[in-house]
């Protein structure tokens, strides 16, 4: 009795300490990313750091302005948005309603294994497969980031698709509506705010891509000039200068790095809010 | 003149024999009811007549289902047949969107696009439900907001949106308190004479209220169909007799 009580409070024990453990990374992320960040944000200025559109850290004066990576970011997140969640959200309807089950058991491990890849295979992917198409450029960012969301997207929309009761589906079919309109019609908007949350997550994992996008994206530090043309990311700015910068630069960096971090903080609430609201 | 002829139906779930050798007529017009224990195969039959049953994995039929002498199997278009034979389910499905849209949902499907048709039909649609009164001023409101009685009631005016000859439903009001199920009965009333209604349920008041004959099946029988009136009075069937005095089922 003794030996089988003392066990439960050790295992207790080992519980509280694993979850607390996580909840105090976040918070040294936290303080450290801050402390780091808000000193340079203050000596550079908020507003000639987030809107200065000349990034050259290493002239004399330095210029330390990150519109040019926010951009960046932006753009190719929305590219990746407009590529990866119509189609994630086709290949979901497809698993969740139309896929003979023999299909599944080879199409539903496939989806999961394409969000276990790293993402440097990505990139090698990328760099032999897209970039002698369509160059370094936003575009191939785009491309790339939106095959990286596919498995997110496709994950999270099917199971809201699942969620949502067989009385509806049904009940279109018995007004004489067809599968795919009954599902596009009824099911999907029945849905909706679970496949939003999948667009949700989607953007942050896109926001967030690091080293796929270096290999692909060209990198140059200067306002988006064409689809065509190179682009650098928030992320890209980090790994590419943190090696050798020092001093305000290397503060500038985390700055830019509070910045990402400020990003992915409102896609988490509004992805939270998204998926309370459904239940 | 009979809406539907059923004649030697056999419908089989995989191995299992849901209904035996079903011959039935009913009349057009009219309201049929069908009763039974539970598990005697009033659903099977009624998703037979819209052909709902396609969507179920190893369902096989055998015999003749006839719509106005078309077999229903054969050479017709399931879209049209499920316009032309209406169903509403046991609990109220309105789907989650506007009023408006749930009306409008079936004549889009079926190609009616102006504006102002669609305006007529759903307030039509809505005052032959009995409904029009409590919806006419929150049409663009989401019909999950409201009452289960109401929901049901907005289920039969989306059914009739697009105008069909038959109008099934399966236990309408078992999710329903006794003044919504009033209402819905008093409704069925009023739609019998321009649609016929065939209604599955286990209130054995109910389809001596509101039908004009009724259908008593029995593991995937039909025991005994006739006049509603004289089969409740004077059963032929032993069997009926003890189901509807209440001795078993
Ligand atoms: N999809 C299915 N697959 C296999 N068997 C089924 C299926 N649907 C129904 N059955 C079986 O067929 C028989 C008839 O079912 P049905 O739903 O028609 O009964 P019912 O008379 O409507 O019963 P209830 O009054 O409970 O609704 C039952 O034995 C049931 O278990
Ligand atoms: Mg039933």
């Amino acid at each position: 009795m003794e030996r089988t009580q003392l066990i439960e409070k050790l295992m207790h024990a080992v519980f509280f300490i694993a979850a607390c453990a996580s909840i105090f990374a976040v918070g040294l992320i936290c303080i450290f990313l801050f402390a780091n960040g808000l000193p340079a944000l203050k000596e550079i200025g908020v507003g000639d750091f987030l809107l200065g559109k000349s990034w050259k850290p290493s002239d004399t004066p330095p210029t330390f302005g990150i519109l040019p990576m926010i951009v960046g970011s932006l753009y190719v997140t929305a590219g990746a948005l407009i590529i990866g969640v119509p189609m994630g959200i086709l290949t979901a309807v497809f698993l969740a309603k139309s896929c003979p089950p023999r299909m599944y058991r080879l199409a539903k491990p496939a989806t999961n294994l394409l969000a276990g890849i790293p993402s440097v295979v990505y990139g090698f992917f990328g760099m032999s497969a897209i970039v002698p198409l369509t160059g370094n450029s936003i575009l191939s960012a785009c491309i790339l980031l939106g095959i990286m969301i596919l498995p997110t997207v496709i994950a999270i929309s099917e199971s809201a698709l699942r969620a949502v009761p067989a009385q509806y589906y049904e009940g279109a079919l018995a007004l004489g509506a067809g599968h795919y309109r009954s599902i596009f019609r009824v099911v999907l908007p029945a849905a909706k705010s679970g496949v939003l949350a999948a667009a949700v997550l989607g953007i942050g994992r896109a926001i967030g891509e690091t080293m796929a996008v270096i290999m692909v994206a060209g990198n140059q530090a200067r306002m988006p000039v064409s689809m065509f043309k190179g682009i650098r990311t928030m992320t890209a700015n980090i790994v590419i200068e943190m090696g050798y910068a020092s001093g305000l630069h290397r503060d500038a960096l985390i700055a830019t790095g509070v910045v990402l971090f400020v990003f992915i903080l409102i896609i988490n609430l509004s992805f939270s809010a998204l998926t309370r609201r459904k239940g | 003149m009979n809406c539907f002829d059923i004649e030697n139906l056999d419908l089989f779930y995989r191995d299992f024999q849901a209904l035996k050798d079903v011959n039935i007529s009913i009349p057009t017009n009219e309201i049929t009811a069908f009763i039974g224990p539970s598990g005697c195969g009033k659903s099977t039959l009624l998703k037979t007549m819209n052909r709902m049953n396609d969507l179920i994995e190893g369902c096989k039929i055998e015999g003749t289902v006839k719509l106005f002498e078309e077999n229903i199997y054969e050479n017709m278009d399931v879209s049209l047949l499920r316009k032309r034979v209406g169903m509403v389910f046991q609990k109220p499905n309105p789907f989650p969107m506007s009023i408006y849209d749930n009306i409008a949902f079936g004549p889009r499907t079926h190609g009616v696009k102006k504006r102002y048709d669609l305006d007529e039909l759903v307030e039509q649609s809505l005052k032959k439900a009995a409904i029009w009164d409590e919806v006419k001023d929150r049409l663009k409101k989401p019909a999950l907001g409201l009452s289960g009685g109401q929901q049901q009631r907005l289920c039969i005016a989306r059914a009739l949106a697009v105008n069909p000859e038959v109008l099934l439903l399966d236990e309408p009001t078992s999710a329903l308190d006794p003044i919504s199920t009033g209402k819905i009965e008093e409704l069925l009333l009023t739609l019998k004479g321009k649609y016929s209604i065939i209604i599955v349920t286990h209130n054995m008041q109910q389809a001596a209220r509101i039908s004009d004959r009724t259908a008593f099946f029995l593991l995937g029988e039909m025991v005994e169909y006739g006049q509603t009136e004289q089969m409740f009075a004077m059963p032929h069937n032993k069997r009926t007799e003890d189901y509807i005095t209440g001795r078993f089922g």
